[in-house]
Parts: structure tokens; sequence; C-alpha cells
């Protein structure tokens, strides 16, 4: 290559490589681009081929393989564009396809690196001789996600990055056929509704089809601290009406899998003789096939799929000559902690062969305290109170709001766009129309101002509220109106958690790390630091031994080593020395692990006891 | 209770991990941002890696300044102190001057560059001085006005190594050779101090030679090089540069530090009379208890070499404790009751 290049160099030619690899040189590398582009325009060239000049290195890059991204753009020529009024006209008539303006090179395709060869207007009226292209419509700018977000252009960057991200965290209808599907964990909004204020894109992706949100009427106040940093209050009988409510769909598995040795677990209702059995009660749901009821009410530890599996070792053969076929229990069982119905089962084949059960449970969500929320310009919030609607201000017109945002979240974040959506809902919600937000071409404050305005509303959406509990009216003109909010991913009915006592870890004795496993938080190292720091040497010792591993051990006063309680002589001895010099101790349970990691490096720890002074 | 009671700590209290994490939280806000100084050595570490290199106690930090004030008899004038510092800067044989080998003569000639010795004011006589001073016993020919030929030849106590070995060697060594200055001054500038009075600041190390200068004041000359100051000043002076370099260091980020708890630190770094690193080859790898350096870095050395000399934990240490499981002799843990007995 570098060889190549050199020669290349030398004779002042302009390389060409075809998807990668060198072909040729040619004297004039700017011409040769501009005539492979007007073949391409003119069909001579398959529409799909992309050229970039690198005119520092002199290098021409022609591609034409699978994988580049290709955006289109309107042709322009000395300053004017190729789609003409005529043609525009055409298109409108239905004598024109998308198909026959990219034929007539009307329209042409550019790839990442052809963008940089191009100048590219945003509109018409800025076009120059200079440019080369001229953008579709403005908000073409913007990619999948951001441009469903009304009115960008009135936010700040960093909050149109975070609603994108949130957006991506809604619940609503995630695909049309979510009854037919089996996913491992799904949610379905009850009454998911379309946005009053929507873009183009909105509509273009069919997004209205399967909203993830709804309408919420917002007022923008404090409420006596419940909406501080961030936090949201909520109209109860909002959320009774179905506000914000998601369905979760959750689905479990169970499998008959096959052991070396020609054994298989089998889907049943296990016998009181299996090993591990669970009692009656569990499997009260289960029909004769082993398998949950639909329709049935489950919670907590309940069996969903009763199965047992072959014995782990053979077994010993008993007395009387025959091997005894004590089978394990091993049924599925709701998760600890949940709770729902069974919403429908499915009984197929994995694709190992195997006979498979898949479990789809049910399980309402309705909107609490904890529950995260969000509007599309990356204004997030947590619910911090349920407050029932007679509480709740309401206007001359009886509109009480479903949601009270808190007006400190406006200012320092610069979300206008927040603002003006609450506006434009308002007054298409007045005109009983769908109001266009689209980015640079979406309606303008104007527009909304006029309308209100005709209405004999408030021309800025300010509205005097009453206060539901005294009934007097509030002393200033609240802001409020109709605007597009998402339910968010993070429920605190999944993430809640808190443990007293629980299950501890097999080789540690030390308790279990998790929510899904009861688990209790880490104390660490430099939270062990702390109270060190504070000299509260007893707390210490409570955390790391008396609410962890603590067990009692013996150890012998003549070698040091541990020592145990012989049960048949009911004496204490030591394994070691033999003597019976032996006392009980306490220690970490850690502790005795190292004494024994230790031991197994062939070095030999005695402990050496002396009472305390 | 009067102020100075009430700042007496309790009795047992753990000042060592109250001032390692009153060090460290605000050492985890601090910037990798340095800040410049006037003229010398720019880039001088500081914030974080500053912080660190003093810690880690190293030989040397990454750019060593000096300041050096003049008697005062001196230091009124800036054109003196300028001269001072002129004569400390260290010049080096291959600065004013190409030095060259000749295998073939077997004879390295050194031709000086007059418009570099001028602007470095060395003479001729100066470089003859030096290179006699460099090659001993050899002889050293003035071919012409500023040039020299050392004539390499086999000379008593080289044993049986080879001439054109010797004038390898030796033509190296002549190209660092030291011309004029003290060894290890890299470059001094002359800086105006906030009372207006002349001082040297100088980058490099070397202070004992700057100090027998007759126009040095000794008592006030400083430098950051810590372990420096420890080899010749003691490790009292050692502890409170500690002090004042740490200090500066918080200061410099606006972090508000105890100063009770940077001297703490430094205490410990110097208690045993040298300057120790807090880590694995300083304090933390000289803690008493077995089990507590194993618990640090080195599991495996420690508990082996534990075993290999017998070594006993009493178990006096923190760690140490709570790896057992008992109650840590610290605070609460320490108090004890005793009952007398005729009572």
């Amino acid at each position: 290559m570098a060889e190549e290049k050199k020669k290349k160099r030398k004779r002042g030619k302009c390389a060409i490589y075809v998807n990668g690899n060198l072909v040729g040189f040619h004297q004039d590398g700017a011409g040769l681009v501009g005539r492979i582009r007007e073949k391409r325009r003119t069909n001579e060239l398959n529409y799909e081929i992309n050229v970039f000049f690198n005119e520092r290195a002199n290098e021409i890059y022609i591609n034409t393989d699978a994988g580049r991204v290709r955006k289109p753009y309107v042709v322009v020529e000395a300053g004017k564009s190729r789609l003409t009024p005529e043609i525009s006209k055409k298109l409108q008539a239905g004598q024109l396809s998308w198909e026959h303006l990219i034929k007539m090179g009307v329209i042409e395709y550019l790839d990442a690196e052809e963008e940089e060869n191009s100048y590219i207007a945003l509109s018409e009226a800025e076009l120059t001789p200079e440019h080369t292209h001229l953008e579709g419509v403005p908000s073409a700018i913007f990619g999948v996600t951001s441009s469903v977000l009304p009115y960008p252009e009135h936010n700040s960057g960093p909050r149109i990055t975070m609603a994108c991200s949130m957006a991506k965290q809604s619940l609503g209808v995630y695909a049309n056929n979510f009854t037919q599907r089996f996913d491992t964990r799904a949610y379905i909004m009850y009454y998911p509704q379309q946005p009053i204020l929507q873009t183009d894109a909105y509509r273009v992706l069919n997004m209205d089809k399967k909203s993830a949100g709804q309408n919420f009427v917002v007022a923008i106040t404090s409420y006596k601290g419940y909406n501080m940093g961030d936090g949201v209050v909520m109209n109860r009988s909002a959320i009774d009406r179905g506000l914000g409510r998601v369905m979760m769909f959750k689905t479990y598995e169970a499998e008959e899998r096959l052991y070396p040795g020609g054994q298989k677990d089998k889907i049943e209702i296990p016998g009181p003789d299996t090993v591990g059995f669970r009692g009656e009660d569990a499997y009260k749901h289960l029909d004769e096939d082993g398998i949950v009821h639909p329709e049935s009410r489950v919670e907590g530890k309940t069996v969903l799929v009763g199965k047992t599996s072959p014995p782990r070792f053979l077994e010993e053969i008993s007395v009387f000559g025959v091997v005894e076929e004590k089978k394990r229990e091993s049924s599925l069982s709701l998760k600890p902690g949940e709770k729902g119905v069974i919403d429908s089962v499915m009984v197929t084949e994995a694709p190992s062969g195997n006979r498979l059960v898949k479990i789809r449970v049910r399980s309402p969500k309705v909107p609490e305290i904890g529950d995260k929320f969000a509007s599309r310009h990356g204004q997030k919030g947590v619910m911090g109170l349920v407050l029932p609607q007679e509480d709740m201000p309401f206007t001359k017109d009886g509109i009480v709001p479903d949601l009270i945002l808190n007006p400190h979240a406006i200012p320092s974040r610069m979300t206008a766009g927040h603002l003006l959506e609450t506006l434009g809902a308002k007054a298409g919600s007045m005109e009983g129309k769908i109001v266009d937000g689209t980015a640079f071409t979406g309606n303008t404050e104007e527009d909304y101002v006029k309308i209100l305005k005709e209405r004999g509303m408030d021309e800025y959406g300010e509205e005097w509220l009453y206060d539901g509990i005294t009934g007097k009216r509030i002393g200033v003109k609240l802001f409020i109106g109709p605007i597009y909010y998402q339910r968010l991913h993070h429920l605190v009915s999944n993430k809640m958690h808190a443990r007293s006592r629980g299950p501890v870890q097999l080789l540690t004795l030390q308790p279990t790390e998790g929510r899904a496993r009861e688990g209790g938080l880490r104390f660490g190292e430099m939270e062990r630091d702390c109270l060190i720091g504070y000299g509260a040497s007893m707390v210490v010792r409570e955390r790391l031994l008396e609410e962890s591993d603590k067990t009692r051990q013996y150890v012998c006063q003549e070698c040091g080593m541990l020592a145990h309680h012989d049960m048949v002589k009911n004496k204490n001895v030591c394994s070691l020395c033999g003597s019976n010099d032996v006392v009980p101790i306490e220690m970490s349970y850690g502790f005795k692990l190292l004494l024994g990691e230790i031991r197994s490096l062939f070095i030999f720890p005695r402990i050496i006891l002396k009472d305390k002074a | 209770m009067d102020n100075n009671k009430k700042a007496i700590i309790n009795p047992y209290s753990a000042a060592g991990i109250v001032a390692a994490q009153s060090l460290g939280e605000p050492g985890t806000q601090m910037t990798m941002r340095t800040f410049h100084y006037a003229g010398v050595a720019e880039h001088v570490p500081t914030g974080l890696p500053r912080l660190i290199e003093l810690v880690d106690s190293k030989k040397e930090p990454k750019k060593p300044l000096i300041n050096i004030y003049l008697k005062s008899a001196y230091s009124r004038s800036e054109t003196k102190v300028r001269e001072v510092a002129d004569e400390l800067e260290s010049i080096l044989l291959s600065e004013v001057a190409d030095v060259t080998e000749e295998m073939g003569k077997r004879i390295i000639r050194v031709i000086m560059r007059p418009e570099d010795a001028k602007a470095l004011h060395v003479t001729s006589s100066m470089v003859e001085k030096a290179i006699k001073k460099t090659v001993v016993t050899l002889d050293v020919e003035k071919e012409e006005e500023r040039t020299f030929v050392v004539k390499v030849k086999k000379a008593a106590g080289t044993g049986d190594e080879p001439v054109l070995k010797i004038l390898r060697k030796l033509t190296g060594k002549l190209a660092k050779t030291l011309v004029k200055g003290i060894a290890g001054i890299k470059r001094a500038v002359v800086v105006r101090d906030k009372d207006g009075e002349h001082f040297i600041r100088a980058s490099g190390f070397n202070i004992r030679d700057v100090v027998l200068r007759d126009e040095v004041d000794s008592t006030r000359i400083y430098t950051n090089n810590v372990m420096e100051l420890w080899k010749i000043f003691g490790i009292e002076a050692a502890r409170k540069a500690l002090v004042f370099e740490i200090t500066q260091v918080m200061e410099m980020q606006n972090l508000a530090v105890d100063p009770r708890h940077i001297m703490l630190l430094a205490d410990a770094m110097c208690a045993d009379g040298k300057v120790k690193s807090i880590g694995r080859h300083g304090l933390s790898g000289e803690k008493a208890g077995v089990l507590g350096r194993a618990a640090f870095e080195e599991t495996i050395k420690h508990l082996v070499n534990a075993a290999v000399t017998a070594e006993e934990d009493n178990l006096v240490g923190v760690t140490e404790n709570i790896i057992v499981g008992q109650t840590i002799p610290i605070g609460t843990g320490k108090i004890k009751l005793r009952m007398r007995a005729d009572k």
C-alpha cells in the first residue's frame, strides 16, 4: 500500500479505489468524480453507487458494496433545486413516484463518505451556487428517535438526548401482536393515546398505532413540597380511571430435560415421596397434567409447573434388593414477591426436542408513589404523592390536573419546548384537532396564542385555579394544559427490597446479595472505615460478625488447631493431637475458612488463646 | 470548658482513619489540571499526580525546583542575582562545543561553537580546564584558538581494554562534562517574590553544592524535593516540607483540609527517621500484624514469610481483629472498666 502511494505521488495522478481496492489512476480526479455523478443521475450508472473525492490525498473512493447507510437528498445545480414546481405538481397529482424522481436524477442517495463532498442546504430559500444538495424537509436532520420529539429546536441539547433515551424506556404498545407473544418480560399500557401534539415523523413511523404515553393535564405549581426535586403529584381519581396503568407480562419456562443414562424430567404433580416435596398447598393451582390452570391467581412462591427429576446419584439398593427410585422435586415456581394471574399457557418443543412449557403471568401495575414519569422534553419525575381529586386544584371550568409539576424543573434546564407543547396541545384540544410540533416547521407560539384568544381564553395558557381543600382561589394564575407524558420502565414494585433475616451463602455462611436472592445490602470496606472512624467498635463487631457469619468453633489449647465436638463420646477432641483441652471460641466463619485455606498452602496456623486482660 | 480542652480529641479516637478520610475525600475531587510556574520548568505536577508523588515519597519529583535566596548584600540588585544565577546554571561541553571522535587517528576533537559559548559566558580556558579534568592522564593539545584535541592511547589503569573502546567511552563522557555551574542545576531564572525580593528559581537538585556558595543564604534555601531535604537537613526538615507541599497542593485546588490531618500524615511518614511511603513498600508494608499486612497487598508473600519465620500475630491492629471476629481495639472497644476490690 505504501509502495503504491509512493508511485502515485510520483506521477501526480489520482488513485482510484473501488470498495477499498486500488484499481487504477486518473489524470483528473475532480473531473472524473463529476462525470461519475452525472452518469449516476442520468441512470447510466446504478443509483446505489457512491463516490467520494479526497482532494487533499488526491484519491477517489467508489463504493458499491452493501451495508452503507444512505440518505436521500434533492440534487441542486447552480443554486437551483432540481425539484421544480412542475415536478412537485406532478408528484402531488400522482403522476410521478419516488422511483421516478430517482430515475430523473431529482433525488439521489448519499452515503457517509460522499456527504463529505457535499454542501447541503436546509431549505430552498438559503440556496447559493455553492450548494450541491437540498434537504427534503429540515427536520430530516434528526434520527428516528429524536424526530418524534416535539419542538426540539426550543429545548437545550442535553435535554433532547435525555428525552430520546427516556422515550426508549416508555411503556406503551411495543408490538400489536402482543397477545400472541411470549416475551420474557413485556408491558402493555391499558389506554394508550396518541399525542395531541405530534410530529410528521411520528405518523410516518406509524407510532400513532403503537403509542407509548397519554395526554396528561399538567398544572405547573409547587404542591406542599410533595413535588420538590423532580417529584410529581398525581390525581388519584385519574389513576383510578386508568391513567398511566400498564399490564406486566412475564413468561416462565419449564423444560423436560434429558439426562445421561436415558433418564428424563417429568412434568407432573410431584408426589409426597419426592425429595424436596413442598407440601400439598404449593401445588394447589396445578391441573392433572402438572401445569397451572389458566386464569388462576398466583402469588409468592407458588408452583407454576410441577416437575420431578431423576436422582442426582444412583440410589443404594434397599433391603429388599430393589432399586428405590426416589425422584427429586424440581418444580418451576413464581419468583418470590411477585403476584399475578396466569394469562396463558403454551406447550411446545424446545430446540433440543424436549417438551417445553411456557407460562405467561400477567400482573397489573397501577401507578404508585415511586414510579417514574417523563414528558418528551427530558423532564422526568418520580411520583411523590397521590392526591384525591377533591383536594386537587381546579379551574372555573372544572378542569382538574392529572399531574402537578414543580416550576423549578423548567428555567435551569431550558426546556421551553415543554411549555410550548402544553400550549399547543391546549389549543389543539380546544379545536379538536391534532397539532403539528415538527422541528423547524411546526406551528408557532403565535398560532396557538391566536387560537386561544379566539376562544376567549388566556392567550398564554394561564388560568385561575381554586384550592381543592379550602376552595379559595390561588393567588396567581397557573400555567395548565394537556401534555403528552410517558410512564417509564422503572417501577418501584419491581425494585423495592428489604431484608431483616434471610438466606445465607452456602460457602461463607454470609448473607446473600441481590434482590432476586432476598439479599442484604453490602456493608463494605468504606462503610466499615467510617464506623472505625467513629470509634464505634461494638457496631463494627455487630455488622461484621453478629449480623453476618458468626460461628462457634472449638480450638485446641495444646496445639492451636481447630478441634471438634465428638457427639458419640460427648467430648471435645482435637483431631490433630488428640488432646481434650479444647475450648469453644466465637469467630467469623470467614476466618475459619481462611485458616483452612492457609493450611492448604502447607502453612500451619496456630491459635494461641489468652485470657482477656 | 475552654476552647483548648474542647479541641482535644477523645482518648482512643481513630485519628488515622479520620485523617485518611479527610485527605482522601477531597482527593477524589482533584482535577488533573497542572499550573504554570513562572519561567523554569513548566508543567510542574500539581493536584493528584503531585500528591501521589509526595505520598509515595519518590526519590525525585518529576520537576524538582529549588528556590535560592541570596544574602541581603547580594539580593538587592537584580543584576547581581542574575549573575549568580548564570553561574549556578550547569553547562555541559556538548552545549558549547562539538565533540567528535576520529577513530583513524585515535583522537577526540572538541571544536567550540563561538556563538553558543559567548551566549553562555563560556571561555576557551574553561573548556580546556573541563577537558583536562575529565581525561586526567591523556594529553590535550590546543590545535587552534577554539579547538582541542585529545590523543587517546593505552593508559595505566585501563587494563586490557582496546583503545577504540576507551575512545568511544571518553567521547560520551566528554560531551557530558560540566564546563561551568553546579552539576544538577538545569535552569536558573530570577524571580521576584511577594515582598519584591529577588531570588533564583532553579530546576534540578543538588542543593548541597548551591549552599556552599558564599552569596547563597543557606537558611532560606528550599526545594520541593523532599528526599533531598531529608538527606541534607534531616528528618524534621523533610517532615515540615511534606506538610508544606501537601498543604500547597490542597490550597491550589481550593480544597479545605485541616492542617492537623496533613501533619499526622507527615508524622506517620517520618516517624522512623526516614521518609517512608504510604503503601506496600512503606507504612502499610511495615504494619505489625501478619494478618493486617496480608489483608492489604501481597497476601501470600506475607503468609509464607510469616510461616517460615514462625511469626506470631498478637492481634493489636484493627484489621486483624476484624478478621478474627473480635471487638476492635479502638474507641469504645479499648475502654475497660476495673473495680477496686476494697470498696
